[in-house]
């Protein structure tokens, strides 16, 4: 029988070693705040970190873009999270249906944040709007003004392109449209986007500007977010001619507003931390957070937002 | 170290033999446990599915699932056959021929492994796409300007699904029909030859017959990952049953309905599972011992060794080369993120939670694989046979039939604390490390328990027996007999599911701690705001941690061969 290698030998301890450590990982590092959050950690950070320094209050976060509702709801009463923040309205919503979240009454939300951008039972709030706009190419479109309406014409036909329509963003602008004009003609609109599409709908935002800077298609739908981090990425100097390829066409409805994707935050419903919590809700909706969330990349925030729908200035930004 | 005695013709002994010894039953109940926790997830899927109605039923099964399945079912026929093509044909190369390169690609054909699906469809999309090198090199060349002078497949397709997921996953059959090619093929394909066939028909007639198990498990692997893939096919727009299950869940709100899906589907791949083994019940595969495992010293003609050369290259080059290139381009513009402790956090955490899941993992395939061979009951076989399921499930519906028990767990000892000694415990395990190690034992079991129970059938029982009858108390007959010859096929679990574990992703993110980043979460946080290119490092350290046990890998196995 061959003896034992001493690395051979060592080579178990060492791994039990390390399986006690990744078993101490603790439960939760308890914060002062703890945040579940479906937005990526990267574009709330900058705020979390003004909202330390401001209050000296620490704050964790957790990513989870799929079954955010379903962990915390199977957490129940013991669940660490404090506040939940989401993109979009559907995900906003869907917490509340799923019951984890409670209403919050401070005078400070309702003073910052208009009306039809908070819950009317005051379960949710939403922070931050980027317009779901047109990208159009500078080539090759000669139009500066689009409405939504209108992307069903025939006369974009083999021009159109967009990411799934069972992304959320998508699912929100439909919805849109079905209060505006109803159920049925939502069907006739989104039959019609179907007809005119270049391609199947793939990829994300970013890639329906490529396809245009590619030629596979003249116009396509986004996120005005995605075009500023196209224009501002230094290191990939490819995906500034992609954005200058496009330009930003802020479409209405026939009625003259503009579609957007909010994000949002909630109070979770057995938080921990309840009163720390409300606070940073309250920092988020203020000048100083907001600025913060305007800055880096031509996210419309919420108090910048739409005093004019169909912003010019963002349209001049881009 | 011949513990066999050589010139033993083994045949697969019934297992009706029983070798149980004093003791063995509470082996059974150890294991019977160990089959259980890996069950759990399973029983609380099932509960999930059966506590609510779905209102989506009939939309689903008129509008989604019909056109889900069709392309499912597609997608699976192109992997099995892309993956098999590959495999098959690159083990049987190596291990036939000699011809230049030979000793570099039979290692370096196992690359792709280290290679996460998701990663490689961000890569290649990058590589092929309009402003990617390819095409700008094509445009340049003819003059074009827009896309729409020329045409160019559009990877973002089934077919391209099935390209990129066979480049990355056919090493699992490389790995297994290599290992039939270099032991029993050996002998067969000489004698074959001896008799007058040519190396074609010993390669169809012989070879491939006789791989065909060593092909069924290979394959199957890839088509399970195939199945559970999300991040790959959704980049990719390919709507399969998976993305149907997620849809249901995400933009439906019905995670019954998502739920029930997922359980037919699991229901199908059994059925598959137990057809595949109906087909080759007849079969007697009986484990003849090359007494050295040499690959085939046959000269190739030049031509023939450049076509060899090249057909053991192209795999390398899709499921490995392109990827790193990318990464690779990307990431050294973003040198300066090696000075960021987040990311060398997220490597530490990587390594620990994949080298803990494989152990533990690992042990338990053990205890199970050796149970069955113990006692040959027939209950723990049937329990095994579910445990390796983990693998088909995609991978955030199982994390959801961890979350549940698991919290509940949490819950129940809180209250009774609470109860008793009036101090609230919280949360102990739910969204700690040992919830995502849970989940990645759960999910890559099949790898564990599948190269240990293959391994296993190559030991004879006769082995127990002597060792039994020399007076060895089962215990000892484990130590001293079954886990030396074991070793090899050990570390090869370990290391497939080391490799599994390091690039697991949906189950992390559902169930991960506090600011607790792994790579793979940290590269999906850059790539769900649309910032591949910021994962990039991230992505390319994923692959360099799969590397190392990947190379390992194929050392073990071949050491495995050896002994046979």
């Amino acid at each position: 029988m061959k003896r034992l290698s001493t690395a051979r030998t060592t080579l178990p301890f060492a791994l039990s070693a390390l399986f006690s450590a990744a078993m101490a990982a603790p439960a939760a590092q308890a914060a002062d705040v703890n945040i579940y959050t479906s937005r990526q950690p990267e574009l709330i950070q900058p705020v979390l970190d003004a909202f330390s320094e401001e209050t000296g209050l620490t704050t964790a976060t957790i990513f989870i873009d799929k079954g955010l509702e379903e962990r915390i709801k199977a957490e129940g009463a013991n669940s660490p999270a404090d506040l939940i923040m989401t993109v979009d309205i559907g995900r906003l919503d869907a917490a509340k249906q799923a019951g984890v979240v409670q209403p919050v009454d401070s005078a400070v939300l309702t003073k910052n944040i208009p009306e039809h951008f908070r819950d009317s039972e005051k379960e949710w709030f939403a922070l931050t709007a980027r317009g779901r706009v047109v990208y159009a190419s500078k080539e090759r479109v000669d139009a500066d003004a689009i409405n939504y309406e209108e992307l069903a014409d025939p006369k974009w036909k083999g021009r159109l392109c967009t990411r799934s329509g069972q992304h959320q963003y998508n699912i929100a602008l439909i919805a849109a449209y079905i209060a505006h004009h109803g159920e049925e003609a939502a069907r006739e609109w989104v039959t019609g986007l179907r007809d005119n599409l270049a391609r199947s709908p793939e990829g994300g935002d970013r890639d329906q500007a490529k396809a245009i800077f590619a030629g596979e298609c003249d116009v396509a739908i986004g996120n005005t977010y995605y075009v500023g981090q196209m224009m501002t990425n230094e290191k990939e100097p490819a995906q500034k001619e992609w954005a200058n390829a496009i330009k930003v066409i802020m479409p209405t409805f026939d009625n003259g507003l503009t579609h957007v994707n909010v994000s949002g935050v909630s109070l979770a419903k057995n938080a921990p931390n309840e009163e720390n919590a409300i606070k940073l809700m309250e920092f988020l909706s203020s000048d100083t957070a907001q600025k913060i969330y305007a800055e880096p990349q031509l996210r419309v925030s919420r108090r910048a937002r739409y005093r004019d729908v169909g912003s010019r200035q963002i349209v001049r930004r881009t | 170290m011949s513990v066999i005695p050589s010139g033993h013709h083994r045949r697969l002994i019934p297992w009706r033999i029983d070798l149980r010894g004093r003791g063995d039953d509470g082996y059974l109940a150890v294991a019977f446990a160990l089959a259980a926790i890996v069950a759990m997830p399973f029983a609380a899927l099932v509960w999930l599915a059966a506590s609510g109605t779905s209102s989506n039923w009939a939309h689903l099964a008129t509008t989604i699932l019909p056109e889900a399945a069709r392309v499912t079912l597609q997608l699976m026929l192109g992997v099995a056959v892309l993956t098999g093509t590959f495999g098959v044909v690159t083990a049987w190369l190596v291990a036939t021929f000699d011809f230049p390169g030979r000793r570099l690609f039979s290692w370096a054909l196992v690359l792709p492994l280290a290679v996460p699906t998701y990663i490689a469809a961000y890569c290649f999309v990058e590589f092929l796409h309009f402003a990617g090198p390819v095409q700008s090199a094509i445009r340049a060349v003819f003059g074009f300007q827009s896309s729409r002078d020329y045409w160019f497949p559009d990877v973002r397709s089934l077919w391209g699904a099935i390209l990129i997921l066979s480049s990355v996953l056919y090493p699992y059959v490389y790995l297994t029909v290599r290992m039939v090619f270099l032991m029993q093929g050996r002998k067969a394909a000489d004698v074959a030859r001896t008799l007058g066939a040519s190396q074609a028909s010993v390669f169809l007639k012989v070879l491939f017959p006789l791989a065909r198990p060593a092909i069924a498990i290979g394959v199957s692997l890839a088509l399970m990952e195939s199945i559970n893939d999300i991040g790959a096919v959704e980049f990719l727009g390919v709507r399969t049953l998976t993305f149907a299950v997620y849809s249901t869940w995400l933009n439906r709100g019905d995670l019954y309905g998502a739920t029930q899906i997922a359980l037919l589907m699991l229901a199908v791949i059994v059925l598959l599972v137990m057809v595949e083994r109906f087909a080759r019940r007849k079969q007697r595969f009986t484990l003849g011992r090359a007494d050295r495992p040499q690959p085939g010293s046959q000269q190739l003609s030049r031509g023939k060794a450049v076509l060899a050369c090249a057909a053991c290259a192209l795999p390398i080059l899709l499921g490995f080369a392109i990827p790193l290139l990318v990464l690779g381009d990307y990431a050294l513009r973003r040198l300066d993120q090696l000075a960021d402790q987040q990311l060398w956090r997220a490597l530490f955490h990587t390594v620990t939670l994949a080298g803990t899941t494989g152990l533990v993992t690992v042990l338990a395939g053990f205890m199970l694989a050796y149970g069955v061979r113990l006692t040959g009951s027939k209950r723990l076989k049937f329990m095994t046979r579910l445990a390796v399921l983990g693998y088909a499930v995609p991978g955030t519906v199982l994390a959801i039939g961890i979350l549940i028990p698991l919290a509940g767990l949490d819950n129940w000892v809180d209250a009774r604390m609470r109860a008793g000694f009036d101090v609230s415990t919280g949360l102990l395990l739910t969204g700690s490390g040992f919830a995502i190690v849970y989940a990645g034992f759960v999910r890559f079991m099949a790898m564990g328990h599948g190269s240990l129970e293959s391994a296993f059938t190559k030991l004879s029982p006769h082995l127990d027996m002597a060792a039994r009858t020399l007076g060895r108390s089962p215990g000892a007959t484990l130590f001293e007999v079954i886990l030396p010859l074991m070793r090899p096929a050990l570390l090869t679990a370990f290391l497939l599911v080391f490799v599994e574990a390091s690039k697991e992703l949906s189950a992390t993110i559902l169930l991960r701690p506090f600011d607790f980043e792994t790579l793979a979460t940290f590269v999906y946080s850059q790539t769900s705001r649309s910032a591949f290119e910021d994962g990039s490092v991230a992505a390319l350290l994923i692959v360099l941690v799969g590397i190392l046990p990947v190379a390992i890998l194929n050392r073990s196995i071949l050491a495995e061969t050896a002994r046979g």
